[in-house]
C-alpha cells in the first residue's frame, strides 16, 4: 500500500520567498530519509518552497483566477512529502513517528488511490478504454 | 472518563502499533542476534520472545522512545538467561554467553552501536537465508519469513501449499543451516559472484511467484511482488557496488509499473502490447529506468559486461520507453535478446528473440525459428512455446494450425485465467 505522508511546518504559510531549513535539521532529515530508503519503503520526496514563491489557480464562476503567493487565508500549508509503499496503515503511522520533525511540524498521512478503489462504473469507463485500443490495434493487422 | 470500549479500543490500537513497529525491527533484530548467537532458529525464537515482552509491557508503559533498542535489549536479556540455563546445545555456550555480556555492559548508545551493524547483519542474513545447501523453495520461504517478516500462514497463502507444508520447509531449513554449521558472513571473492546470484534468483523467485502466478485461478498476488521489490531495494542499498542487484531492482520495478494493467476489472489477463499504457505506473518506471543507468554504469567499472538481469531490465525498458505498442524499438529487443542468449542460452530466451524477430520481420521469420524449438526438451511442457506459434500462425491465416496450437497451450498451462484466455483465442480461430 502507498501512502503519502505530507509534512506541514507551522508558519510556512507565511515564510518569505527563499526559505530554507537549516542544516542541522537538513542533517537530521536525511539521516530519516536514509531509514526510509535502507528499510526499501521510501519511493520518492521532494521538499517545497513556500507558498510566497507559488501561484494559485482558483476557479470561481468556473473560470480560472491566478493569485500569486503567499495566499491570507491559508493556515496549513504542505512543505514537502514523502510517498512511501508499506503494508498496512499502521506501519506508515510508525515510520512518521520516527521522523525528526520540530514541534511546529505536523505529519499527515493518506493512502493513495488504487484503480481498485474506485466505483464498478469509473474501473468499466479504464476497461471500455482498455477494448478500444486492442480493437483498433487488430484492425490494423 | 474512560470506558471499556475504548479502553479495548486502545489495547487493539497498541497491538497494532506493535506489529507495526516489528514488522519494521524485525529483521534487523534477527540479524543482530544472529550474530551473536550464530544460530538463526534460535535468533528467530528470541526475537519472537523480545515480541512477546512488547506485547505484555508496552500496553500497560506505553510505547518506548527507542523501540527498536528496547526490542533488542529484551531479546538479548533472554539470550542470556537462556546460556546461563544451558539450555542451548551443542555451542561453546560459556564463550557465547560472555560475549553477550560483554556487549550488555557496554551499552554507550545502543542505537549507534546497533546502526553501525546491522547493514552487515542484514546482507548476512539475506546471504544465509538464501544458501545454496538449501532447496530454492526453502531459499525463498526463509526469506520471505525472515526478512519479509511474512507470518507462515501468508507464506502458505502466496505459495498456494498447506500451512504445515510451510512450517516444516522452515524448521528443516533452520536444522540444515544449524547442522552444516553455516557461516554468519557475507562471501568474499569467487564464492561471492556464485552466492550473489543465488540471493538475486530468490528474490526474482518471489518476484514471479507474485507476478505471475503459476497455478490457481488467482492471477497474480501483489503482495509478493510488493515484498520482492522491497528486499531488492533493502539489497541495492547493501550491496550497492554490485551491477546485477541494481540490474534486479530495474528489472522488478519496471514489471510492477504494468501490475494494475495486466489484467481486465473482470479479471481477464491482458497481454503486454495490448495494456493501457497510460495506466503503466510512471513512478515505478522512472525508479527502474534510474535503477537500470546506475547496473549500466557499474558495470563497466567494474570490468565487467551486463548481467542477465540488467539485459532483461534493458529489455523492459524498450517497452516502457515506448509510448505505443508500435514505436516499440523491437531491433534494439532482438539485439538484448541476443546478448541475453549468449550469457545465459536458454530455449526460453530464444522464444522471446524469435517473438521479437517476428515483430520486427514479419511472423515467418518468428515461425521460423520457433519450429526449430518445438524438439526442445525444456519446452515440452511450456505452454508459452504453443500459444506464440498459434499468435503467428493465425497472423499468417493458417487459423486451423493456429487453433490447435491455442487448444495445446491451453491444455499446459496451470493458471486457470489463462486457460480460458486461450480456449477463447482457439474459438477465434475456429470462427
Amino acid at each position: 500500500m502507498r501512502f503519502m505522508m505530507l509534512m506541514i511546518p507551522k508558519g510556512y504559510e507565511k515564510a518569505a520567498p527563499g526559505t530554507v531549513p537549516d542544516a542541522k535539521a537538513v542533517k537530521a532529515m536525511m539521516k530519516y530519509n536514509e531509514a526510509l530508503q535502507k528499510a526499501g519503503v521510501l519511493l520518492t520526496l521532494d521538499g517545497l518552497h513556500p507558498p510566497s514563491m507559488g501561484a494559485r489557480v482558483s476557479f470561481a464562476g468556473g473560470k480560472p483566477k491566478v493569485t500569486d503567493g503567499p495566499f491570507a487565508e491559508a493556515k496549513e500549508v504542505i512543505g514537502g512529502y514523502w510517498m512511501i509503499e508499506v503494508k498496512s496503515r499502521d506501519e506508515a503511522i510508525e515510520w512518521a513517528k520516527r521522523c525528526p520533525a520540530s514541534e511546529h511540524e505536523v505529519i499527515e498521512i493518506r493512502p493513495v488511490q488504487e484503480m481498485s478503489d474506485f466505483p464498478p462504473d469509473v474501473q468499466k469507463a479504464a476497461e471500455g478504454f482498455e477494448a478500444m485500443q486492442k480493437a483498433a490495434r487488430e484492425g490494423r493487422q | 472518563m474512560i470506558d471499556a470500549v475504548s479502553v479495548g479500543m486502545m489495547a487493539t490500537d497498541t497491538h497494532r502499533a506493535i506489529e507495526a513497529v516489528f514488522r519494521i525491527e524485525q529483521a534487523k533484530l534477527i540479524a543482530g542476534l544472529t550474530r551473536m548467537v550464530r544460530d538463526v532458529g534460535v535468533a528467530e525464537e528470541l526475537a519472537q520472545d523480545a515480541l512477546v515482552a512488547a506485547l505484555e509491557q508496552w500496553p500497560k508503559s506505553g510505547m518506548p522512545e527507542k523501540p527498536g533498542a528496547w526490542l533488542m535489549a529484551a531479546a538479548k536479556h533472554r539470550a542470556i538467561d537462556l546460556f546461563r540455563r544451558n539450555k542451548l546445545a551443542g555451542r561453546k555456550h560459556a564463550e557465547l554467553g560472555y560475549e553477550l555480556e560483554i556487549e550488555q555492559e557496554t551499552p554507550p548508545d545502543l542505537d549507534e552501536a546497533l546502526d553501525d551493524h546491522v547493514g552487515d547483519d542484514l546482507l548476512r542474513l539475506i546471504f544465509i537465508s538464501c544458501h545454496p545447501i538449501l532447496s530454492p523453495a526453502a531459499r525463498a520461504t526463509l526469506t520471505l519469513r525472515l526478512l519479509g517478516g511474512l507470518t507462515t500462514e501468508e507464506i502458505a497463502r502466496a505459495f498456494l501449499v498447506p500451512e504445515p507444508t510451510i512450517q516444516q520447509r522452515i524448521v528443516r531449513a533452520k536444522r540444515a543451516l544449524s547442522e552444516s554449521r553455516v557461516p554468519f558472513e557475507v562471501p568474499r571473492g569467487e564464492e561471492l559472484a556464485a552466492r550473489l546470484s543465488s540471493v538475486l534468483s530468490v528474490i526474482y523467485l518471489i518476484f514471479n511467484e507474485g507476478y505471475s502466478a503459476t497455478a490457481g485461478d488467482d492471477w497474480m498476488r501483489p503482495q509478493l511482488c510488493e515484498e520482492a521489490l522491497r528486499l531488492g531495494r533493502i539489497l541495492a542499498e547493501l550491496a550497492h557496488e554490485e551491477p546485477e542487484v541494481h540490474g534486479l531492482v530495474a528489472l522488478m520495478e519496471i514489471q510492477a509499473s504494468r501490475l494494475e494493467t495486466r489484467t481486465s476489472p473482470s479479471g481477464e489477463p491482458i497481454l503486454l502490447l495490448d495494456q493501457n499504457r497510460a495506466r503503466w505506473d510512471q513512478l515505478l518506471i522512472r525508479r527502474g529506468l534510474a535503477a537500470l543507468e546506475r547496473a549500466d554504469t557499474l558495470a563497466p567499472e567494474s570490468g565487467r559486461a551486463s548481467g542477465p538481469y540488467a539485459l532483461q531490465a534493458a529489455i523492459a525498458a524498450c517497452h516502457a520507453r515506448a509510448r505505443t505498442a508500435e514505436e516499440t524499438d523491437w531491433a534494439r529487443i532482438v539485439g538484448l535478446y541476443g546478448s541475453l542468449g549468449e550469457i545465459a542460452p536458454s530455449p526460453i530466451v530464444e522464444l522471446n528473440r524469435a517473438v521479437a524477430l517476428a515483430m520486427l520481420f514479419g511472423p515467418e521469420a518468428g515461425l521460423e525459428i520457433i519450429d526449430g524449438l518445438t524438439a526442445e526438451p525444456m519446452l515440452k511442457t511450456y505452454h508459452l512455446l504453443p500459444s506464440v506459434r498459434g499468435d503467428l500462425l493465425k497472423k499468417l491465416g493458417r487459423l486451423g494450425e493456429a487453433r490447435a496450437e491455442f487448444e495445446r497451450a491451453a491444455g499446459l498451462t496451470r493458471n486457470e485465467r489463462e486457460r480460458k484466455l486461450l480456449l477463447d483465442r482457439a474459438a477465434i480461430c475456429a470462427d
